[in-house]
C-alpha cells in the first residue's frame, strides 16, 4: 500500500502497452473458469459425473434465482447475468489467494463491468421491446420527468461501479492497515469477513443488473 | 499554505466518513428491524424478503460507499494538494 488505492499497480509493460495487475489476474480467471467449464462440459451427458452435475446445479440455482426476479424465461439473460456472477465470486475470493489482490479492488475493472451492464441492459430493452417502445419508457409516467429518468440510468451505473470498488477496495485497505499495526493473527478474522463481504457484493452486482434488465424488458419495476 | 491544505484534508476525510457512516447505520438498522418483523409475522416470505432486503441494502450503503470515496480522494488524489 504505497501509492495509494487508487493508483495503477504496473507490473510489467508489453511493447508500449503497460500490462496493470488486475489485468493478469482478470485474465487468469477468465482461463480457469473456460477450461474448467470446458473439462466439465467436454463429454456431457444425460446422467454426467460429479463435476458435470456440480455445474448443473450452479446454473439451474441461477436460473432459477433470475427467473424470481425478472418473472419470465431467464435463459437468453443468463449467459451475461450468471458469467457476471461467477467471474466477481472469483475475483472478489483472489484475495484469500496468497501473493492475488482483486481485480475488482482497482477503479477500471468495476467501471468495465457497470458499462456492460448499462450496454447490455439498453440491448436486451431495445430487443425485446423495440425501439420506440423502449424509449416511451423514459416518458413514463410523465414527460416531464424525462431529466430524471435520464440521470438516474447515469447514477445507477455509476453506483453500481462504485459500491462494487468501494466494498473491495476498502476491505483491502483494512486488511493492510491491521496487518500493518498487529502483524501476524489479528487480520484472519478481518479477512474471513472479507469472504463474506465479496460474496454478498457479487450477489448484489448481479441481483442489480438482473433488476435493470428486467426493468428495460418490462417485467419488474425499475429500482 | 501547503501543509494547511493537508491538515484539513485529513480533517475533511474524517469527518466525511464518520458522518457519512452514522446515516446509512440508522437506515440500516431500521430497514432490518422491518424485515425482521415482516419474518416474524410471515415466516414463508423469508425468500423476495430478504432478496428485496440485500438490494435496499445495498443501496443504503452507497451512501457510505460514496462518504469513504470522497475521503479517498481528499487523501490520495486531492487535485489542490502537490
Amino acid at each position: 500500500m504505497d501509492a495509494g488505492p487508487l493508483a495503477p499497480d504496473i507490473l510489467f509493460h508489453l511493447g508500449p502497452v503497460p500490462i496493470s495487475r488486475p489485468v493478469v489476474t482478470t485474465w487468469a480467471i477468465m482461463v480457469i473458469l473456460v477450461l474448467g467449464s470446458w473439462l466439465g462440459l467436454r463429454r456431457a451427458r444425460v446422467h454426467g459425473g460429479t463435476f458435470q452435475t456440480v455445474l448443473e446445479i450452479v446454473v439451474e440455482t441461477l436460473a432459477q434465482q433470475m427467473r424470481d426476479i425478472i418473472d419470465r424465461d431467464p435463459w437468453p439473460y443468463l449467459p451475461l447475468l450468471g458469467t457476471l456472477f461467477v467471474f466477481l465470486i472469483f475475483a472478489n475470493l483472489s484475495t484469500i489467494v496468497p501473493g492475488m489482490r482483486p481485480p475488482t479492488g482497482h477503479i477500471e475493472t468495476p467501471a468495465v463491468l457497470a458499462a456492460i451492464v448499462f450496454l447490455s441492459v439498453h440491448y436486451f430493452g431495445i430487443r425485446s421491446r423495440g425501439l420506440l417502445a423502449y424509449l416511451r419508457r423514459y416518458t413514463r409516467p410523465n414527460p416531464l420527468l424525462l431529466p430524471l429518468n435520464l440521470l438516474s440510468e447515469i447514477t445507477r451505473t455509476f453506483s453500481l461501479m462504485v459500491r462494487l470498488f468501494g466494498n473491495i477496495m476498502s476491505h483491502e485497505l483494512v486488511i493492510a492497515i491491521v496487518a500493518l499495526l498487529a502483524g501476524l493473527f489479528l487480520p484472519i478474522p478481518f479477512m474471513l469477513l472479507g469472504i463474506l463481504i465479496g460474496v454478498i457484493q457479487a450477489y448484489i452486482f448481479t441481483v442489480l443488473a438482473t433488476v435493470f434488465v428486467g426493468a428495460a424488458i418490462g417485467g419488474v419495476e425499475s429500482g | 499554505m501547503d501543509s494547511n491544505l493537508q491538515l484539513w484534508s485529513i480533517i475533511g476525510a474524517a469527518v466525511a466518513v464518520s458522518f457519512g457512516a452514522l446515516g446509512p447505520a440508522l437506515a440500516e438498522g431500521r430497514a432490518i428491524a422491518a424485515a425482521m418483523d415482516g419474518i416474524a409475522r410471515q415466516p414463508e416470505s423469508v425468500g423476495p424478503l430478504s432478496r428485496t432486503l440485500f438490494v435496499g441494502l445495498a443501496m443504503i450503503e452507497t451512501m457510505a460507499i460514496y462518504c469513504l470515496v470522497i475521503a479517498l480522494l481528499l487523501l490520495y488524489a486531492n487535485p489542490f494538494v502537490g
